[in-house]
């Protein structure tokens, strides 16, 4: 085959396939919150910003967001050093660090269930120490910050692990040199850190953090799982419109609003943590 | 002497140092194991126990919350669609992603950068949401509430992971063996089926690996694309209002076992493919 068109060839499939899964469908999301049966309107957004629960969703998820990512950003970080400088039992540890990595946002929901409900385990410790008489119902409406705890652990104990296998990735790119030199210069742990790990790990916390940010406002499953209804988060609400209240313009319109939000910060992150044009390890 | 109690004072420090270090690793990987722990028990117990309070530290070895799972009307073949779904989507997003990282890895070509920012582009997408205006498309064509349908779904999801990390893997390969080949008689072809491939295979099974546990674990999509065939993600999450909490723990359980698996499985991939995947 002619040399020239291979690639072209190669990659057609997957063009196709993401023409018709992906921008497709992406058109049409548009199309359905800017129409409400006949011509261009924003009723759709109108609708689903002026809901009394849309200002509480919207704060629910920014705030579990903010909560939930920088824990995991020094987690992750903090993990990917100590793996680095480990000689032994290396494989190990990475391995069960990285279980969670494959553990679905509704199994962690209900693995944090077992030990947040009522004849849970939190419950069974506590009452085993002595703290409590009888076991206390946790996760209801009087506890938001139980609720709103249980459900930042869950997160964070679920996916922690994807920015640790990016992070421990970026950190075995950095060539050894680097360190050895500024060890000779006297450089501290601590210095070497902030001045050799950090800026070179710029490409990898990139697309860490981008990825992280991103599920964070995908969150659905754990909330459905450990919450309910106490702590609605858009995705949840998106879930309603469309199942609930059968009413798939405004889904649409949330879905959109979320996407908004997906790529604003996807842009803000890869402003921040840009690499300078033409710097490489 | 004072270079000797120095001395003295820095191999205390470093002892200190190391301890530290070694209980942070074990109280990590504690922070880890103990939930899926918790799990374990529960999943173990019967249906009594599970629902009783103080709960017992040690898995009695019952399998009553099991049988129940597996006796709970619609649960196995909830578990029976998953695994094709995931299947599916396994065999889809390889067949239709590794040419294109081969192609991403071998050639230059005009539109290269475009073609990477739209596989980036999806990355950079909840993608699940797309799976609302799908729902109405799959019902024009027939494709409603089919196991084929999610997968196509799940698929777009594992997709742009395919492509980077077959992607990595070929770039890992030398071009020069391929050439050597084609010296020595081989078409482009038979030197990617006879030298690449075999090489390759492992990697591709690891990112197969990796497509499979993507579908498995989704629950959004799934939960609105599906109603009569759900799989176990969406069933679970239809159920977990009414559900007794035995069943919720026993159906946790069974999906956090594949993923178990499955880690251990590619976790020598694990990090060669996010290494040049982020290049």
């Amino acid at each position: 085959m002619n040399a020239r068109l291979l690639p072209y060839v190669l990659i057609l499939p997957v063009t196709l396939f993401l023409c018709l899964f992906f921008l497709y469908p992406f058109l049409l999301v548009s199309k359905q919150a800017f129409s409400t049966g006949a011509g261009f309107t924003l009723d759709n957004f109108r609708e689903v910003t002026g809901y009394w629960k849309f200002p509480i969703t919207m704060r629910n998820t920014l705030l579990l967001a903010a909560a939930v990512v920088p824990i995991q950003l020094a987690l992750a970080l903090l993990m990917a050093t100590m793996v680095n400088r480990m000689k032994k039992g290396r494989d190990l540890v990475l391995y069960v660090w990285t279980i969670p990595l494959g553990i679905s946002d509704l199994a962690a929901g209900i693995i944090w269930l077992a030990i947040f409900e009522q004849s849970g385990f939190l419950n069974s410790m506590m009452s085993g120490l002595g703290l409590v008489d009888k076991p206390v119902n946790l996760l209801t409406f009087q506890n938001p910050g139980i609720v709103f705890l249980a459900i930042m652990l869950a997160e964070i104990w679920r996916a922690t692990a994807i920015m640790l296998v990016i992070l421990v990735a970026g950190i075995g790119l950095i060539p050894k040199e680097y360190y050895e030199a500024a060890e000779v210069f006297g450089a501290s742990p601590w210095k070497r850190f902030l001045r050799i790990t950090l800026p070179l790990l710029r490409p990898s916390l990139q697309t860490a953090l981008v990825l992280r940010v991103i599920l964070a406002f995908e969150i659905f499953a754990v909330v459905a799982a450990l919450g309910g209804t106490l702590f609605p988060v858009l995705m949840g609400e998106t879930y309603a419109y469309q199942f609930d209240l059968l009413n798939s313009g405004a889904a649409a319109a949330l879905a959109l609003i979320i996407l908004a939000i997906s790529i604003a910060f996807t842009l803000i992150i890869l402003r921040v943590l840009r690499v300078p044009k033409g710097a490489t390890i | 002497m004072t270079a000797v109690t120095t001395d003295a004072v820095t191999t205390d420090t470093r002892r200190a140092g190391r301890w530290v270090y070694g209980s942070a690793v074990v109280l990590l990987c504690a922070w880890v194991i103990v939930p899926l722990y918790f799990l374990l028990i529960n999943t173990l117990s019967a249906p009594d126990t599970v629902n009783s309070f103080p709960k017992p530290f040690i898995p009695e070895f019952d399998l009553g919350s099991l049988t129940f799972f597996a006796n709970f009307a619609g649960m196995l073949t909830a578990l029976k669609n998953s695994i094709l779904v995931a299947g599916l989507t396994m065999i889809m997003s390889i067949v239709i992603g590794a040419p294109a990282g081969y192609a991403l890895s071998r050639f230059d070509f005009r539109g290269k950068e475009l073609f990477r920012l739209l596989i980036l582009l999806t990355r950079a997408f909840p993608l699940p949401l797309l799976a609302l205006p799908l729902a109405v498309m799959f019902i024009q064509t027939g494709l409603d509430d089919t196991v084929f349908g999610l997968a196509l779904v799940h698929t777009t999801l594992a997709i742009p992971f395919a492509v980077l990390i077959t992607f990595a893997l070929f770039s890992g390969i030398p071009l020069e063996l391929e050439e050597a080949a084609w010296t020595l008689g081989c078409t482009r072809l038979t030197a990617f089926s006879k030298v690449v491939l075999p090489l390759i295979l492992p990697g591709i099974t690891a990112s197969a690996i990796f497509a499979f546990v993507i579908s498995w674990n989704e629950v959004f999509a799934a939960a609105v694309l599906t109603i009569e065939n759900r799989t176990l993600t969406a069933f679970l999450l239809q159920n977990l209002d009414t559900s007794p909490l035995h069943l919720k723990f026993a159906g946790g359980f069974i999906l956090v076992v594949p993923a178990l698996i499955f880690i251990f499985a590619v976790r020598k991939y694990l990090f060669a493919m996010w290494g040049i995947a982020n290049r």
